[in-house]
């Protein structure tokens, strides 16, 4: 292609299909980056559907006490496996508990688990990452070996392994998941240190006197936390589907305690008489994934840099 | 390229090494004495003390770990103390129903998942690629063992076409046996396929943008040989190599749908020996699993280095 001295712009890249925060953005230019993160996940659809759902569920799981009509574990004698009606709003399971409760309270669960996971998981990981990119040599060599070693099995075999140690509990599963997801933010942030070490703002850094602690911490990780939100959002909807396949094995949440898991394998003696047992956990589980599937495509698109509309 | 494979080799013994250790010493930490175990809760300190030197227990850890190392690799998983049965009988019952369960998906996943992506690439943008999107956007989302719970309720429970769960024998009745393959083995595969389609539309469609692919259409080639013979052929090298990770996932997925259907393999012998706390035999089906999984990367790294020699070349990693 060729370019007549006529057409040579200035160097101003406007994206073609979604326009920057538009002409009266100016309030939204103002704000802390991530409120304009929020507000570019919220422009989709998917993205608007997707943070929805999660915050809706995240408040449900939060006032889980006040909404429910019933204690989750609370029996009630004779109304065993009750379908869908005005006093259990999604019927009853096999102990007479209601579970539209248990459901709820369930969501905790989830959420407890996800969160917990993830946070441990990503700090781990991202601090190991961290290290092993900055100082490289023989530091790097063993850390990633150990991460090479984690990845070459299924986060859930791992899960298995961790939890055949420590015994079942929910919060084995998430200390399990937590070593699951370790190596996935340790390779990220390595990567992304080791093309951010070699900038100029590292030297200039270092030529002021600071040290290699003060470097890491302060310019370099907050260079690198982009892809690793999106990472954190995967890896949060991997968290909260694993919690329900260990549960459902057993090794997670023990009875009576709710988990969209263990009700799921519960419900499978009573497939015949009550198929809504079943139905609404996988539901509200399914739900949960779609929307966290959601918002992390959508965050990807907001904090890409090669569609970036955010300065 | 031996020089590669040696090299890779090499590089999964630490992997090996380390996992065996923490397989070893998780195991051994737990509280409860293993001599007790054996011996029974009314056994003399006399006996305990027999039990401990015949098994090597009053020697220290790292002496005891090559004991143990030295026992699997004469075969000697230990007993399970939950049904008295070597360990190594229990695996060897086990081991043919998952591979079948794995293998069955893996066929599902790839005739599902090869076809529906190219489909998807060739009419990018059109009806045939929205319809192939949505579905593995849905087959990736559901859960599995969610999935499979609802096709039992379906097609066993509410239609009758196929038994909600267990496992026949191939040989003796072929036909009776898909029926009890069918469900959990789609059931499996959805997920993979739907990943699979994805990756195959992706690779096809940076495929059919390269400058051969232009040559060979500027040249005559008529749409179907474009897609078939110089297209596709390019756009399987990195799917192959997928393929082979696929079926490690396969297996780490067959724990959850082999509960789901009462299907009597590894998974569910896992999965019940922790209930029972039958440690030897977790132990020895962890170390199976690690085997497994380390062996399938290294075939898959190799597999890779035959098909692209730059990584061969690097000496490099493959992901």
């Amino acid at each position: 292609m060729t370019t007549s001295a006529e057409s040579v712009a200035p160097q101003v890249v406007v994206p073609q299909k979604r326009r920057p925060f538009p002409t009266r953005g100016s309030w939204l230019r103002r704000q802390p980056t991530w409120v304009q993160v929020l507000f570019s996940i919220a422009r989709g659809p998917m993205g608007a559907f997707g943070l929805g759902i999660v915050l809706i569920m995240a408040l449900l799981a939060l006032f889980a006490p006040v909404i429910a009509p019933y204690s989750p574990v609370a029996q009630h004698p004779g109304m065993e496996l009750k379908p869908p009606g005005a006093q259990f709003w999604l019927g009853s399971d096999d102990l007479g508990r209601d579970l539209f409760s248990r459901i709820l309270f369930g969501a905790r669960v989830s959420f407890a688990v996800g969160i917990i996971a993830t946070a441990l998981g990503a700090a781990v990981g991202i601090s190991t990452g961290l290290l092993s990119g900055y100082l490289g040599g023989w530091v790097d060599s063993v850390i990633m070996r150990i991460y090479d070693a984690l990845l070459a099995f299924p986060g859930i075999i791992i899960g298995i392994a961790v939890i055949s140690i420590l015994g079942p509990s929910t919060l084995n599963v998430a200390y399990a998941l937590a070593i699951g997801g370790m190596p996935f933010f340790a390779r990220l942030m390595r990567s992304s240190v080791l093309s951010e070490r070699e900038r100029e703002y590292v030297y200039a850094a270092r030529c002021i006197g600071a040290g290699n602690g003060r470097i890491m911490f302060r310019h370099v990780m907050p260079n690198t936390l982009a892809p690793l939100l999106v990472q954190l959002s995967l890896a949060m909807g991997f968290t909260v589907l694993a919690e329900a396949g260990l549960s459902f094995l057993g090794l997670g949440t023990q009875p009576p305690d709710p988990s969209w898991g263990t009700m799921l394998n519960d419900s499978r003696a009573y497939l015949r008489e009550a198929p809504w047992f079943g139905l609404w956990p996988g539901v509200a589980l399914t739900i949960l994934l779609v929307a966290l599937n959601f918002l992390s495509d959508a965050l990807r698109d907001a904090l890409d840099p090669h569609r970036a509309n955010l300065r | 390229m031996v020089a590669f494979i040696i090299r890779r080799f090499l590089a999964s013994v630490p992997v090996v090494f380390i996992a065996t250790v923490v397989i070893f010493l998780g195991l051994r930490l737990l509280p409860g004495d293993p001599a007790l175990v054996l011996a029974g809760q009314d056994a003399t300190p006399e006996t305990l003390a027999a039990i401990r030197a015949e098994n090597g227990l009053d020697q220290p850890l790292p002496v005891q770990y090559l004991i143990w190392l030295n026992n699997v690799a004469h075969g000697n998983l230990g007993v399970s103390f939950f049904t008295k049965t070597p360990v190594g009988q229990l695996l060897q019952q086990r081991i043919p129903a998952t591979l079948e369960l794995g293998i069955a998906a893996m066929i599902l996943s790839v005739v599902l998942g090869i076809p529906t992506g190219i489909v998807a690439a060739v009419r990018s943008r059109r009806m045939p690629d929205w319809l192939v999107s949505a579905f593995n956007g849905l087959a990736v989302a559901v859960p599995g063992f969610w999935l499979g719970i609802l096709a039992i309720l379906l097609f066993s429970l509410v239609l009758g076409w196929l038994p909600p769960g267990g496992r026949g024998d191939f040989f003796k009745d072929p036909i009776g046996e898909l029926k009890f393959l069918l469900l959990p083995a789609v059931t499996l595969a959805l997920p993979f396929a739907a990943g699979l389609s994805r990756l195959v539309k992706g690779t096809m469609l940076e495929v059919l943008n390269d400058d051969y692919v232009r040559t060979a259409r500027a040249k005559g080639v008529d749409e179907n040989g474009v897609v078939w013979h110089h297209a596709l052929r390019n756009a399987l090298v990195p799917v192959a190599t997928i393929l082979g990770l696929q079926f490690g996932r396969l297996l780490g997925g067959a724990v959850i749908t082999e509960s789901v259907f009462s299907w009597p393999g590894v998974g569910r012998l896992i999965r019940d020996s922790i209930g029972n706390r039958d440690y030897a035999v977790v132990q020895a089906c962890l170390l199976l699993l690690v085997i497994v999984f380390v062996v399938i990367n290294l075939l898959t790294d190799i597999t890779y280095g035959v098909l692209d020699p730059r990584i061969r070349l690097s000496g490099g990693r493959s992901r």
